[in-house]
C-alpha cells in the first residue's frame, strides 16, 4: 500500500514537472522576424487599447522619476497607449536581466527593455536573433547624425543598428578634493608618473592618496579598466576588449604592474567599503582622489550637498585625456514582438531631443545627442558633455561593456590580485578568462 | 508529521476489509487533500531540483540557452577554480566552528536561564532576540563594528593596544598549509563572520536546549542525587546524555542554515580579498546572475545540495525509522 502510494506520488510529481518543463520550452509559432520594423502601421489592428511594457531596472528615486517623465512625454503624444512600467529591482540589474531572459526565452518579450550599449548582453540578444534592426527608424528620425558615430558603432552589428541610447555616463573619472590639492600645491595628475609623485607627497602628509572600494567586488575592476586604458591607449584597449588582441601582452602586464604599485597608496580597508564610502573619504578630506564612474557626482551633489568645482573636482583618469569610457543605457525592439507600433513610437520619443533633455537632468546623467541643450544640465554634466562630443569613445570591463562571463573572470582574478600583487598570475588569469568567455 | 498518520490508518482499515480496496470517498478524501501541497512541492522543489541538475549538465553558459549535453564538464571547471576551492574550505571551516560555538554557548546560556532565576522570561527574550533580526541587518551592523578602521578597534586602541586585529579584512590563515592553489587552514577573516553568525544563532540553540532541559524528568536528577552524584557528575552522566536528541536537532538545523548562508556574507564582507570569506552560495549567485553562466551556477547549486543532503538525509532516515518502530 505504501509502495503504491509512493508510486502514485512519484507519477504525479513527474507528470507535474513535465508540464512545467514543456511550459518553459514552448514558444509561440508566430515567430516571424518582423521584416521591416519601421513599418509603423500595425498589421494587427488591435481592437482593445494598445499596451506598451517598458522593462528596466530603474527603481531608484531619481531613475524612476526620470522614467516616469519620459512616459509622460510619450503619453501626451500617444494618449491611447497604456504604458506598463515593468521595472525589476535588485542586484544592480542582474535580477531584471534574469527575468528578461526567461521572458525572451518564452517568446514573450516586453515592448522594449533597458540594455547597456556595448558587447555585453546587447550583443548576446542580437546574436540570438532576438532583436530587430532599427536602421530605417534611424534614417527616418535623422539619428545617424544626431548621435556621435562612435557611439552608434557600439550599438551596431554587421551594419545593422539595434538600439537607441537614452543617457550617457562616464567611467574614467578621477574625483579629487580641491582643497587638499591646493594645500599641498599639487595639480591633479594627468599621467601615471605624476600620480605617483603626488601620491608620495600626500602619503607623507598622512593623507590616503587614492580612496578605493571593493565591497561589491567590481570597483577594483573599474579602476583596472581605466589604468589599462591609460597604459595601452584607446586603440589597443579596444582591440583587447573586442578579442582582437591577446591579453597576455606586454601592455596588459605593464598596466597590472602600475595597478599593483597604485595599491600601495590606497586605504587598507578597501574591501570593506562601498563605492560611495570611498567618495566620502575624498569629500571629508581623509583621502585625496578616487576613481569612479560619474554616478559619483550625484552622490557628491545630492547626498553630500557639495558644489561642483569647489567641493569636489574631477579630471579624466591618468593618461586617458581625449578618451571617454562609455556607460550608456539603450532601448531596442525585440524581434518576437507582435505589435511593434507602440514600441517604435516610444523609441522615437526616447531618442528625441525633447525626450532626452527631460529624462537626463532628472536622472543625473546627460543626453548623448550632439544637439542637446547644455543649459539644462549642471556644471559637471556640461563639462562631461563637452568631452563626450569630441572624445574617442571606448567601452569598459564591466557595466555591460563586454561578455559578462569575462567581467566575472576579471573580477575573480582581481579579488586575488588586489592583495597578492602577483602580476604574472593575474595576466594568465585574464588570458584564460578571455579564452573561456569569447569577447567577440 | 500529522499528515503521515492518516494514510497509516487507512492502510490498516483496508487490510482489515479485504485484499482489493474499493474506491470510497472516505479513502480518496485524505489523498485529495494532499494533492495541492504535493503538486506545489513537486513543481517548486523537486521539479526545480531536477531542472537545476539537468541545466548543470548542459552548455548553457551565456544568456542564450544552450541545452546541448556537456557531461560533467561544468563540475570539472568549477572544481578547478581557486574561488570554488576556497569556498569549500570556507564552508567546512565555518560550519564546524559555527555549530560548535552555537552548541557550547547555547547550552551554557540555557543552563544559566534554567536556574529558576527571577525574570527568566526577560533573559530568554534577550538571548533569543537576535534571531528575529534579518541576517542582512546583522551583516551591516557587524561590518561597521568589525571594520578595523572604525569599529571596536577604536576602543581597543583607546586601551593602548597595538597590533589590532584586521578582522574580516585579514588574509591570513591559521595554520597555513599550501595545498595546490589554495591555503588550507582557518581564514582569520572568517572569525569575524563567525562572531556575527554565532551572536545571531546561539539564542536559538539556547531555546531548544532549554526545552530539552525542561523535558528531563525531575526524578532522574533526584535519583542521581540520591545515588550521591554531585552537580558535575549529574550534568555529565545524566543531563548531557538526555540532551542527545536535542543536540542532533540543533546540529541539523544549524548545518542547513550554515551551508545556505548568503545574506550575512553579502551584506557584511562580500567575497573578500582572495575569497577568504566567500561561500558557495555567493559564488553561485555571481556565476549565475552576474556572469550569466547558468550551467556552472547550477553545478555549484547541485554540489551545495549534495552537501546538504549528506547531513539531512541520515537525520530524516533515522526519524522515519523511529516513527516506524513506535
Amino acid at each position: 500500500m505504501t509502495k503504491k502510494k509512493m508510486a502514485m506520488g512519484l507519477t504525479a510529481m513527474i507528470a507535474l514537472s513535465a508540464v512545467g518543463l514543456t511550459g518553459c520550452g514552448s514558444q509561440p509559432a508566430s515567430n516571424t522576424s518582423s521584416g521591416s520594423p519601421s513599418n509603423t502601421t500595425s498589421t494587427q489592428a488591435s481592437s482593445g487599447p494598445q499596451q506598451l511594457q517598458i522593462f528596466s531596472w530603474w527603481t531608484g528615486v531619481a531613475s524612476s522619476k526620470a522614467l516616469k517623465s519620459l512616459i509622460d512625454v510619450y503619453n501626451q503624444q500617444y494618449p491611447n497607449v497604456k504604458v506598463v512600467n515593468e521595472a525589476v529591482s535588485g542586484g544592480a540589474g542582474s535580477n531584471a536581466k534574469a527575468v528578461l531572459a526567461s521572458r525572451m526565452e518564452a517568446g514573450n518579450p516586453p515592448g522594449t527593455f533597458q540594455v547597456h550599449a556595448g558587447n555585453g548582453t546587447l550583443l548576446s540578444w542580437i546574436q540570438a536573433g532576438d532583436m530587430a534592426p532599427l536602421n530605417s527608424l534611424y534614417k527616418q528620425e535623422g539619428w545617424n547624425t544626431a548621435f556621435p558615430p562612435n557611439l552608434l558603432k557600439l550599438l551596431t552589428v554587421n551594419g545593422n543598428i539595434y538600439a537607441v541610447p537614452v543617457d550617457m555616463q562616464r567611467a574614467n573619472v578621477l574625483w579629487y578634493n580641491p582643497a587638499i590639492f591646493k594645500q599641498y600645491h599639487l595639480t591633479p595628475p594627468t599621467t601615471f608618473p605624476e600620480f605617483f609623485s603626488d601620491a608620495k607627497v600626500l602619503q607623507a602628509h598622512g593623507i590616503t592618496p587614492l580612496a578605493l572600494a571593493n565591497h561589491g567586488n567590481w570597483e577594483t575592476t573599474l579602476l583596472f579598466s581605466d589604468v589599462l586604458l591609460g597604459t595601452v591607449g584607446p586603440t589597443e584597449y579596444n582591440q583587447l576588449l573586442t578579442g582582437k588582441a591577446a591579453w597576455n601582452s606586454p601592455g596588459v602586464t605593464e598596466a597590472a604592474t602600475t595597478f599593483a604599485k597604485m595599491m600601495q597608496y590606497v586605504n587598507p580597508d578597501f574591501s570593506a567599503l562601498h563605492w560611495s564610502q570611498a567618495d566620502q573619504l575624498v569629500a571629508q578630506g581623509k583621502a585625496a582622489m578616487n576613481v569612479m564612474g560619474d554616478w559619483a557626482q550625484g552622490y557628491f551633489t545630492t547626498d553630500l550637498h557639495l558644489t561642483p568645482g569647489t567641493g569636489f573636482g574631477w579630471a579624466p583618469t591618468p593618461q586617458t585625456q581625449g578618451t571617454f569610457g562609455v556607460v550608456s543605457d539603450a532601448f531596442g525592439l525585440p524581434s518576437k514582438l507582435k505589435d511593434t507600433t507602440p514600441t517604435l513610437n516610444f523609441l522615437k520619443v526616447l531618442g528625441s531631443k525633447a525626450g532626452q533633455d527631460t529624462f537626463n537632468p532628472l536622472k543625473g546623467t546627460f543626453s548623448p545627442r550632439l544637439d542637446s541643450d547644455p543649459s539644462k544640465y549642471d556644471a559637471y554634466s556640461q563639462a562631461a558633455m563637452k568631452s563626450f562630443q569630441k572624445d574617442q569613445l571606448v567601452l569598459i570591463i564591466g557595466q555591460g561593456g563586454v561578455n559578462p562571463g569575462f567581467t566575472n573572470a576579471v573580477e575573480n582574478a582581481m579579488a586575488i590580485f588586489a592583495t597578492n600583487h602577483n602580476v604574472s598570475q593575474f595576466v594568465t588569469a585574464l588570458a584564460s578568462g578571455a579564452q573561456a568567455n569569447p569577447l567577440s | 508529521m500529522v499528515n503521515s498518520e492518516v494514510p497509516v490508518q487507512n492502510a490498516k482499515s483496508s487490510v482489515l476489509r479485504g485484499k482489493r480496496p474499493k474506491f470510497t470517498w472516505d479513502r480518496a478524501f485524505p489523498i485529495l487533500t494532499l494533492v495541492p501541497s504535493l503538486a506545489a512541492l513537486g513543481v517548486f522543489v523537486y521539479g526545480f531540483i531536477f531542472w537545476s541538475g539537468y541545466v548543470s549538465l548542459t552548455n548553457w553558459n551565456s544568456f542564450i540557452p544552450n541545452f546541448s549535453f556537456a557531461g560533467l564538464r561544468n563540475y570539472v571547471l568549477v572544481f578547478q577554480t581557486f574561488r570554488f576551492q576556497s569556498d569549500l574550505r570556507n564552508i567546512v571551516v565555518f560550519t564546524v566552528l559555527f555549530i560548535v560555538s552555537c552548541l557550547i554557548i547555547g547550552l551554557f546560556l540555557a543552563i544559566l536561564v534554567d536556574q529558576k532565576i527571577r525574570m527568566e522570561g526577560l533573559f530568554r527574550s534577550i538571548f533569543i532576540f537576535p534571531m528575529a533580526i534579518s541576517f542582512v541587518v546583522t551583516g551591516v551592523i557587524w561590518s561597521w563594528m568589525l571594520n578595523p578602521e572604525t569599529g571596536v578597534n577604536l576602543i581597543l586602541k583607546a586601551f593602548g593596544l597595538h597590533h589590532l586585529p584586521q578582522w574580516f579584512l585579514s588574509t591570513r590563515f591559521v595554520p597555513n598549509i599550501q595545498v595546490g592553489q589554495i591555503q588550507l587552514g582557518i581564514p582569520i577573516a572568517l572569525i569575524a563572520v563567525l562572531i556575527a553568525a554565532v551572536w545571531q544563532m546561539s539564542g536559538f540553540a539556547m531555546a531548544v536546549y532549554l526545552a530539552g532541559l525542561r523535558g528531563i524528568p525531575e526524578e532522574l536528577k533526584e535519583a542521581a542525587r540520591v545515588d550521591g552524584a554531585g552537580p558535575w557528575r549529574t550534568f555529565w552522566s545524566v543531563i548531557l546524555p538526555q540532551l542527545r536528541s536535542t543536540t542532533t536537532t540543533i546540529v541539523i538545523i544549524l548545518t542547513a542554515a550554515s551551508l545556505k548562508i548568503f545574506g550575512l556574507i553579502y551584506a557584511m564582507t562580500g567575497p573578500g580579498q582572495e575569497f577568504v570569506t566567500d561561500m558557495p552560495s555567493m559564488n553561485m549567485f555571481q556565476t549565475t546572475f552576474q556572469a550569466n553562466q547558468f550551467a556552472q551556477g547550477a553545478a555549484i547549486a547541485i554540489v551545495l545540495l549534495i552537501m546538504m543532503a549528506a547531513f539531512t538525509v541520515p537525520y530524516l532516515i533515522s526519524t522515519i525509522k523511529q516513527g516506524g518502530d513506535a
